[in-house]
């Protein structure tokens, strides 16, 4: 019996892409030096706030993220 | 030793004057096996006229993206397809801000908000907000918050505000290629007004907006002609959805070709790492600029995007023997 597993990420955090479909490379190592702009879970774009040391990133559905 | 460089070291290192247009021109011309020589000419210059302390500095975005302006360069504009969504600080969090910025020893704090000029209610936080970082924690506060009405830039002064950024982006002749929801002229007025006031002018713009190589020079000596306080020096870190989203970042040579003759052409002035520079120039290239004429740094993230660690900048600084320069020496 296989048991169905909800996955965690589905779309790319930075351009919003299906991220199942294959790896974004050129937006993981765009994401060393960015927060995420998009909820990985729903697709929508998140509130992000940046502050000196750190960010937060907020999806109305999925709460908060922080880096 | 090319002729430039000859000239500039009577002219500039010896008698402090900086290079004029030609002269910058010259300089960003270079072939590449003299950049090395100018970037120790402007290292000379800044270490006489400047001396060896490194102003640090962070920023943090009071009102995020949503800006009504169409700087082509820009991921807050709400006029492109960028994912950057319009947010504001609370005061608890800019106060945090400030106080995560002067952990780091910076002596200065920048208040940026993504807007074509304040209004009631952002000059309402700027208020609440500097009253709130005056209470709390020892460090000098800037702002950067668009265009200005003579009764704002009194506002400002009088809630203790000491620099003011506004940049103007690029040259003269190419600003209308870039912004075409406002003038240079209009940018020009407000820094006018910022200078009358006492306030320190800071002022710098982005490389690699498309300009050539004769606007970078013209640029420069516009900014000369300013005589800002301090140059912010931004290289395009080109953001998804913007109309310059698809350009390519400035080369690491060009980039220190720039920072070397900004330096040349303005010896005294604040010359500051800003955006950009991790990607267009690398650990090895900070390094380079810092030994070339760069004497500033915003530490830590920028408004949007990332930084590196503020210690690492710290650590550099040390091991290149450049104190940081303290509050006492800014009062
Ligand atoms: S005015 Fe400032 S925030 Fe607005 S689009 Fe231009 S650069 Fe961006
Ligand atoms: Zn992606
Ligand atoms: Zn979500």
């Amino acid at each position: 019996m296989t048991e169905l597993v909800e996955p965690t990420t589905t779309w790319c955090d930075r351009c919003g892409e299906d991220a199942t479909a294959g790896a974004h490379p050129g937006c993981a190592t765009a994401r060393e030096l960015e927060p995420p702009r998009f909820c990985a879970r729903c697709r929508r774009r998140m509130k992000v706030q940046v502050l000196p040391v750190g960010w937060s990133a907020v999806c109305v559905e999925h709460g908060e993220t922080r880096g | 030793m090319p002729e430039i460089l000859d000239q500039a070291r009577t002219q500039v290192l010896e008698n402090g004057v900086g290079l004029d247009e030609a002269g910058v021109l010259a300089v960003l011309n270079l072939p590449d096996e003299d950049v090395p020589a100018a970037l120790q000419l402007a290292h000379e210059v800044r270490m006489r006229w400047c001396g060896p302390e490194v102003e640090v500095e962070g920023i943090v975005s009071l009102k995020t993206g949503g800006c009504p302006e169409d700087c082509h360069f820009c991921s807050q504009s709400g006029l492109f397809t960028s994912p950057v969504r319009s947010v504001w600080l609370d005061i608890p969090s800019l106060v945090e801000a400030a106080k995560q910025t002067a952990a780091t020893g910076a002596t200065e704090f920048c208040i940026v908000a993504a807007v074509r000029g304040p209004d009631a209610r952002l000059m309402k936080q700027m208020r609440e907000g500097v009253a709130a970082i005056k209470a709390e924690v020892d460090i000098q506060v800037a702002a950067s918050l668009g265009m200005l009405s003579k009764e704002q830039v009194d506002e400002l002064v009088e809630m203790g505000v000491h620099r003011y950024n506004h940049n103007l982006e690029t040259c003269r002749s190419y600003f209308p290629n870039v912004v075409t929801t406002h003038s240079w002229e209009e940018r020009w007025e407000t820094l006018r007004m910022v200078r009358e006031s006492g306030m320190e002018v800071c002022c710098g713009g982005i490389l690699g907006l498309g300009e050539t190589v004769e606007q970078r020079a013209e640029f420069a000596a516009q900014l000369a002609e300013l005589d800002p306080h301090e140059v912010p020096l931004n290289f395009l870190n080109p953001r998804p959805g913007t109309p310059l989203g698809d350009r390519p970042v400035v080369e690491g040579k060009d980039a220190l070709r720039a920072i070397a003759a900004f330096r040349l052409a303005m010896p005294r002035t604040i010359l500051r790492y800003a955006g950009g520079r991790e990607i267009t120039l690398g650990d090895l290239g900070t390094r380079d600029g810092l030994l070339g004429g760069i004497n500033a740094v915003i530490v830590g993230n920028y408004l949007t995007t990332l930084g590196r660690p503020a210690t690492d900048d710290l650590a550099l600084l040390d091991d290149l023997k450049m104190p940081v320069k303290a509050l006492s020496a800014t009062l």
